[in-house]
């Protein structure tokens, strides 16, 4: 694996000229669609996801109802033009078991219990990929859900650390996840200080996972100030644009 | 110990106050702590602690006055959309005025799908739908006046501090004004016009629900308004 491309230069930073622990730029909105009861949009470097929820409300089919809380059903989905060969747009094993861990990592923050026979639909849509998309999905996922009024324990956040040519790294992008030695994806609740998601991929001592470990929670840190920034931000204007027109 | 400022806005899971205090609505409670469970803004009153949403989802509640839609009919009765997770329940017997019999009488006759209703919530325990009632003076199918959607989070706003704000739109606008907890609200007026001045305000409202003076803002907008018409 290693040997053919450098990823980390002579001054110690990577492909894409950040520092190890350096996170990529982030922009988060939220609330981008009308027409979903919650909505947001997330650019991490140059990922692209989209989170649209409804819900909770009556679940078709009627038999898969749970009769004391809520059914979260999640797809995650990569479209057709997010990557450089075109991805077929039926899902694929790996975006079945992305759903899957998406879906358990959010269903801990949610209070599913208060709205029971009913479902709570979320559709994440990766318009660009280029790496870390489970854990900026599960970022923007958290964003919409709490965009459309569905009561939460806590917002979740998640970032990947990994190792990449001997070096414990933040964030990876995809030519790092591809080439690199490790790949760490973490989701954390960062006020209950629980983490809901944990996978790896590749091979680290442990004492080179505990680091990395500690490293995608400060990360989740950074990325957590941004995400709630993102929510206030919508009414924070609001709030400033009729204080200015009162003092006119 | 509180964390935050009145009226300051927080997103779900921030903790809000530590110490012997009550979690009120959109908060929960581990331990000594309280933290939001919904984007609002935080209320810390005597030993409450409570979150106004930005955003709620409408859970019927016995006693509630609701605006529904006729969604379908069945052998002994309606079902209603509410606006809500669960649909409302409204039974033939309810609707007649002599016992529902099915061979002589029709539900289409009376409440067709589409139609839109004005109704209380009688029963709900999340085991089962909630049920409606349409037999009390007032209520019943609407048959004039235009809707307004808001989330059902801005209703105590566009009612206000002992009915302020509600009265205030009535007067300015010669408006008849139904509030629906769920957040689905009929306007009827003497005319077009009238309607459209209170819808605007009532749009402004759900917009600019957290910030501060906005009876006296609304108002004075709707008479601008007016001014300009006239």
């Amino acid at each position: 694996m290693s040997g053919k491309i450098r990823l980390i230069d002579e001054n110690g930073l990577r492909v894409d000229g950040r520092k190890p622990n350096e996170l990529r730029p982030i922009k988060m909105e939220v609330g981008v669609l009308s027409n979903a009861d919650g909505s947001a949009y997330i650019e991490q470097g140059k990922s692209k996801i989209l989170a649209a929820v409804y819900g909770p409300r009556e679940v078709h089919p009627r038999h898969l109802a749970l009769p004391d809380r809520a059914l979260l059903r999640c797809r995650y989905h990569m479209a057709p033009f997010s990557v450089e060969e075109r991805k077929s747009s039926a899902p694929s094993r790996r975006e079945i078991e992305l759903s899957k861990v998406i879906r358990e990592a959010l269903e801990p923050a949610i209070f599913l219990e208060k709205f029971p026979r009913t479902s709570i639909d979320l559709f994440i849509e990766v318009l660009q990929a280029d790496g870390g998309t489970r854990c900026a999905g599960t970022t923007v996922a958290a964003l919409a859900l709490a965009d459309a009024g569905i009561p939460m324990r806590d917002l979740v956040v998640a970032c990947a650390a990994g190792k990449v040519d001997g070096v414990l790294v933040l964030d990876l992008n995809d030519l790092e996840d591809k080439e690199g030695e490790a790949d760490l994806p973490v989701a954390y609740m960062p006020n209950l200080g629980l983490v809901s998601l944990l996978q790896m991929d590749g091979i680290l001592t442990f004492e080179e996972f505990k680091q990395a470990l500690n490293l995608a929670v400060e990360g989740c840190k950074q990325i957590y100030k941004l995400q709630k920034e993102a929510l206030k931000s919508k009414c924070v204007a609001i709030k400033e644009e009729v204080e200015e027109a009162c003092l006119q | 110990m509180f964390y935050f400022e009145n009226r300051q806005i927080v997103t779900p899971g921030e903790l809000l106050a530590e110490g012997d205090y009550i979690a009120g609505n959109n908060t929960y409670k581990e331990g000594f702590k309280i933290y939001a469970s919904r984007l609002g803004l935080v209320e810390y009153e005597g030993r409450t602690v409570q979150v106004i949403a930005l955003n709620t989802i409408y859970i019927p509640s016995p006693g509630d006055q609701v605006i529904g839609k006729i969604e379908d009919i069945s052998v002994n009765g309606w079902t209603v959309d509410i606006n809500s997770p669960y649909k409302g329940i409204l039974r033939a017997n309810d609707a007649f005025s002599k016992p529902f019999k099915q061979q002589r009488d029709n539900l289409a006759s009376l409440l067709d799908v589409g139609d839109l209703i004005l109704a209380k919530v009688i029963a709900f325990d999340r085991t089962t739908d909630p049920t409606l009632t349409i037999r009390e003076p007032g209520l019943g199918k609407i048959t004039q006046g235009q809707i307004v959607k808001v989330s059902p989070a801005k209703v105590p706003r566009i009612i206000g501090r002992k009915a302020s704000m509600i009265n205030m739109l009535k007067r300015e606008t010669e408006c008849k004004i139904t509030v629906g907890r769920n957040g689905i609200i009929l306007v009827s007026g003497p005319s077009p016009e009238n309607e459209r001045l209170a819808i605007l305000a009532i749009e402004k409202i759900a917009q600019e629900a957290h910030t501060s003076g906005l009876t006296d803002r609304i108002a004075e907008m709707i008479r601008r308004e007016k001014g300009v018409k006239t």
